[in-house]
């Protein structure tokens, strides 16, 4: 659920990075904010166990230009991904204008995927939201990895109606940006549909 | 998309302005802001110059909606109401209106007691802009305002040059 504020000018957006456990999302944030210029992000905030597994979320904002005038602004979150946090999974995907799910590629953790996007499906419909219908799009991550699953097989199995998907290597940033920017412009022209559909 | 995007216009927002600064003073208090449940602070205003604002927005609506889904839990509708005693700052938080966060950080120049009765006053006044707002917003939906729209004349190449 996006916000324009007229008075600012602005238009703020929020996306969630979901997927299994230690796939990358958390990763993935990490990536953003390194290489992001201090102008254009905030401060980084990690909810997170003391082995760095995330607890509740992160939060990264990030300022990505201006558009007809207008900032805008992209909150990402990432939620945890351990299946015994499902309660704060639903929480943090309230009011999500796009969605990232980060698959993990290695072939032992398929099974965890194909969990992970179904619970994404469920605990979005808990909220009236619509897999099929919201700004969605499919990182495969550690596609450095010797033990992964095809690319064919994962788009398959994760990504049937077709997405568009990207593959990653988070840890050194490959695919991350390209991510990003996908999911930013599909929020945007969905908002833009939006409007114009009144 | 469930629910309807959150629109803030300059008249409503001077107006909330005017009554968070009015709370500000009535209350003795430090900071007020008014973040959306989904995490986007609306307005702020006190001592803000060495705050981040932004990602205190983003915990406060984690923090409701975390003690929101304890109360399900607990077959209460949801916590109104939650107050964060510290060593100076305090942090008092309610919720109005269903959708807005109201929190006021406040020291020992006021006190739990005037914050809660203050705050009390202000909801009402916050949560009657706000219906004033959604009204407006329903009305200009269903008679295709979209002068002043940032997306009315989008283009694909506006948003590729977001990206470089």
């Amino acid at each position: 659920m996006s916000f324009i504020n007229y008075s600012s000018r602005e238009i703020n957006c929020k996306i969630v990075f979901y997927g299994p456990g230690l796939c990358g999302k958390t990763t993935n944030l990490q990536w953003i904010y390194k290489k992001t210029n201090p102008d254009s992000k905030g401060k980084m905030i990690s909810l997170a166990t003391e082995t760095e597994r995330t607890l509740f979320f992160d939060f990264l904002p990030l300022a990505l230009g201006e558009i007809r005038g207008f900032k805008t602004r992209f909150h990402l979150y990432t939620v945890p991904g351990q299946v015994f946090y499902d309660a704060s999974r639903k929480l943090i995907l309230k009011g999500v204008d796009g969605v990232v799910f980060v698959a993990d590629s290695q072939i032992e953790r398929m099974e965890a995927n194909i969990e992970s996007i179904e619970n994404l499906r469920l605990n979005l419909a808990e909220q009236g939201y619509d897999l099929d219908k919201i700004p969605f799009i499919v990182q495969y991550n550690k596609r450095d990895l010797p033990n992964v699953v095809s690319l064919e097989e994962m788009k398959k199995a994760l990504n049937p109606r077709g997405v568009p998907d990207y593959e990653a290597v988070a840890m050194d940033g490959t695919g991350v940006f390209d991510t990003l920017k996908a999911i930013a412009k599909l929020v945007i022209m969905e908002l833009k549909k939006g409007q114009e559909g009144g | 998309m469930l629910g309807s995007d959150l629109v803030m216009y300059d008249e409503e927002f001077k107006l909330i302005d005017a009554e968070i600064q009015r709370l500000l003073a009535q209350a003795n208090a430090k900071v007020v802001f008014l973040v959306d449940k989904n995490g986007q602070l609306i307005a702020a205003t006190g001592e803000t110059e060495n705050l981040d604002t932004t990602s205190l927005a983003s915990l406060t609506a984690g923090n409701i909606a975390a003690t929101g889904g304890m109360a399900k839990l607990l077959g209460e509708k949801e916590f109104s109401i939650l107050f964060h005693e510290g060593q100076r700052d305090n942090i008092h938080i309610s919720i109005i209106g269903q959708r807005i966060i109201l929190v006021v950080i406040f020291d020992q120049r006021s006190s739990l007691g005037l914050v809660r009765l203050r705050v009390k006053k202000s909801a009402d006044v916050l949560g009657g802009i706000f219906d004033q707002l959604l009204k407006k917003v329903e009305t200009e939906k269903g008679t295709g305002k979209g002068a002043d729209s940032p997306f009315a004349e989008i283009t694909d190449e506006d948003i590729d040059k977001l990206f470089g």
